[in-house]
């Protein structure tokens, strides 16, 4: 009996040593929480993954430094990641020991935003495009302008994001300003003012939009590129514009928080995502453009990801969000609660 | 209080009343006193090591338009909703208490909390499916009438009150309910022994006598209605921005807890104001 419990004990406290049980921070529904990847995962290491999901990314940043911990890997926004940096929220990542990070272009890899003091931060994992998508059923000609938001003839079928950083771009774009450096914020806002009228409501979250579209509900709204993808795969008939005023690009990065206790299993997951077999997976099911140019490579020629993120005409249009500054940041909520109280 | 000089009457006195006031500093007072004090802070301690104290979170809501137009706003949303909860609840307690008698009352109450024991978002969102266009409500009346439906009321103010009525109506019926229960038969007996019509009864006896109950249930409804964020969120759409929505916004997107904590304060010390001005008035229309 007494080897018996012995035995079983060691086998518990070896299992234990190979096998982990890392927790990721993601929006939910964002790839790492597939059901086969997360076996996948587990079959190759060993180790399991338990999620739990943010709604904004001022709640994943509210989490991170409020749980310590608690989180083992964290996807952060490329623009969010000099804060959580600065915060020392997360931790420098060893790229060496990532297989799969060679085929990740210099142009991402070496992101100003994801590197501080000759340290890499955030591993570059996906990026697509801020823009919106529209009902197919509800519009004769896919429509060429940001403008199209504003037209008369869907009022009151539109939606944007419950975002004051999205809804100023927004407004930039429509007046033809820089979105990293809105000078004219008044004519903006003024644009925007404009748009709210048309709305139907706001949107939050991807499953939110998706009920929004299936309700027939909305003709058109703002949206990301993979969800736009993701929609589509789902059945819906969505269609994703990349308007010719152009459309916000983002880079989405997985990082270690400074606090995890299972940076190994951490980065061996992380290696996992980054892997072209996984995205090529992820993508026929609806993903947002691989920051591996090996995965991108890997997809079929007529993928959205690949024929059109992939297309330099299309990359052109694309104005990739810089970081915002806390006081930018603030005076973009009080334009934006200001526009939203007056309705 | 003065009676009890013995001391084994104020030993058992203390010992059975320190659970209660145990709970209350415990779960009332130490939060709320956390949040004050973060009311006065530049940042939160644990995130800036540099923090100090200052009266700006409380100057900003006089600085900018938006949190006096939004408190109006939510205000304005308590009145309305308690006004339709108040039309609503009292006749529904007054026949409850006074007219059914026995089994089918004790069902009907039952019937009246039974929303309480679902979790309040569920009940929202059960409204945005009831509401929303081509949802429920439009199928149920096109089926019905001949001619077609549009009745666009999801996304709109009139679903946020909707929503919240139907949220708090179980506290003004309960309140009146008891009020009016307790309210002695003799006493009606008599008013109608001597000539008094149906009407006066209500005027005269019951609404006066159950008037506490009712002015319980209106508080329960105004002072929780005011501060609400997640109904006109969901049920509200663009017209969903109230003064709740604003501090939820500070907590939860801008993780600015001072001056969502400075914005709270702001609103809990309008609302006992509010309450503090209407008791005279209301103490003298009872007599």
């Amino acid at each position: 009996m007494k080897t018996l419990l012995l035995t079983s004990a060691v086998a518990l406290a070896a299992s234990g040593a190979v096998a982990d049980e890392i927790r990721v921070l993601n929006w939910q529904g964002y790839g790492t929480d597939l059901d086969w990847a997360v076996d996948a995962f587990a079959e190759a290491t060993g180790h399991t993954v338990v999620h739990e999901y943010f709604n904004s990314e001022q709640e994943m940043l509210t989490k991170l430094r409020t749980n310590p911990g608690a989180y083992d890997v964290v996807m952060i926004n490329a623009a969010f990641t000099p804060q959580a940096i600065s915060e020392e929220l997360i931790s420098p990542i060893d790229t060496a020991t990532l297989e799969n990070f060679a085929g990740i272009p210099a142009s991402f890899a070496e992101d100003p935003k994801l590197n501080a003091d000759g340290q890499t931060y955030g591993v570059p994992w996906t990026w697509g495009l801020t823009s919106f998508a529209i009902n197919t059923e509800a519009w004769d000609d896919t429509p060429t302008s940001i403008l199209a938001l504003w037209d008369e003839a869907h009022a009151g079928r539109v939606s944007i994001r419950d975002d004051a950083v999205e809804a100023m771009q927004l407004g930039a774009l429509a007046t033809g300003q820089d979105i990293n450096d809105i000078r004219d914020l008044d004519a903006a806002a003024a644009k925007i003012a404009e748009l709210l009228p048309n709305l139907r409501t706001f949107w939050s979250s991807e499953n939110d939009w998706n009920q929004f579209m299936a309700a027939g509900e909305l003709d058109a709204a703002t949206y990301w590129s993979g969800s736009a993808s993701r929609s589509a795969a789902l059945g819906l008939p969505v269609q994703f514009v990349i308007p010719e005023e152009g459309a916000v690009g983002w880079l989405d990065g997985l990082s270690i928080p400074a606090t995890s206790e299972h940076k190994d299993a951490a980065l061996q997951f992380i290696d996992h995502m980054i892997d072209p077999d996984f995205y090529v997976k992820w993508d026929a099911e609806g993903a947002p453009a691989s920051a591996n140019a090996e995965a991108a490579d890997a997809l079929p020629d007529d993928a959205f990801n690949k024929a059109v993120l992939g297309d330099p005409e299309v990359a052109a249009r694309v104005h990739f969000q810089a970081p915002i500054d806390d006081e930018t940041r603030e005076k973009y909520l009080e334009v934006w609660q200001g526009l939203k109280a007056s309705q | 209080m003065a009676e009890i000089t013995a001391p084994e009457d104020r030993r058992r006195l203390v010992t059975l009343l320190s659970p209660a006031y145990l709970w209350l500093t415990l779960a009332v007072f130490l939060p709320l006193s956390a949040m004050l004090f973060f009311s006065f802070l530049t940042d939160l301690p644990q995130d800036a090591p540099d923090w100090g104290f200052t009266l700006e979170n409380y100057l900003s809501f006089g600085e900018s338009e938006v949190y006096a137009t939004l408190l109006w706003k939510s205000l304005k949303l308590g009145v309305t909703v308690t006004f339709f909860c108040i039309l609503i609840g009292y006749p529904c307690a007054l026949v409850l208490a006074r007219t059914i008698k026995g089994r089918a009352r004790e069902t009907l109450f039952l019937l009246v909390i039974l929303p309480f024991w679902s979790n309040s978002l569920v009940r929202i969102f059960s409204w945005a499916i009831v509401l929303r266009g081509n949802g429920v409500l439009e199928r149920g009346l096109e089926a019905v009438l001949p001619w077609d439906i549009r009745l666009n009321l999801m996304f709109t103010t009139h679903a946020v009150v909707i929503g919240l009525v139907h949220s708090y109506l179980p506290y003004v019926i309960l309140t009146s309910y008891l009020a009016l229960q307790a309210i002695d038969d003799d006493i009606v007996d008599a008013a109608r022994s001597m000539g008094a019509s149906t009407l006066t009864i209500l005027r005269r006896l019951l609404l006066p006598l159950s008037l506490p109950g009712l002015l319980a249930g209106a508080v329960l409804v105004f002072v929780p209605v005011v501060g609400s964020f997640m109904e006109p969120r969901i049920l509200g759409g663009r017209h969903g921005t109230y003064y709740g929505t604003v501090i939820e916004d500070q907590f939860v997107a801008v993780y600015n807890w001072p001056l969502g904590a400075a914005l709270s304060f702001v609103l809990l010390a309008v609302v006992l104001l509010i309450l503090g001005l209407s008791t005279p008035i209301l103490r003298r229309a009872r007599t």
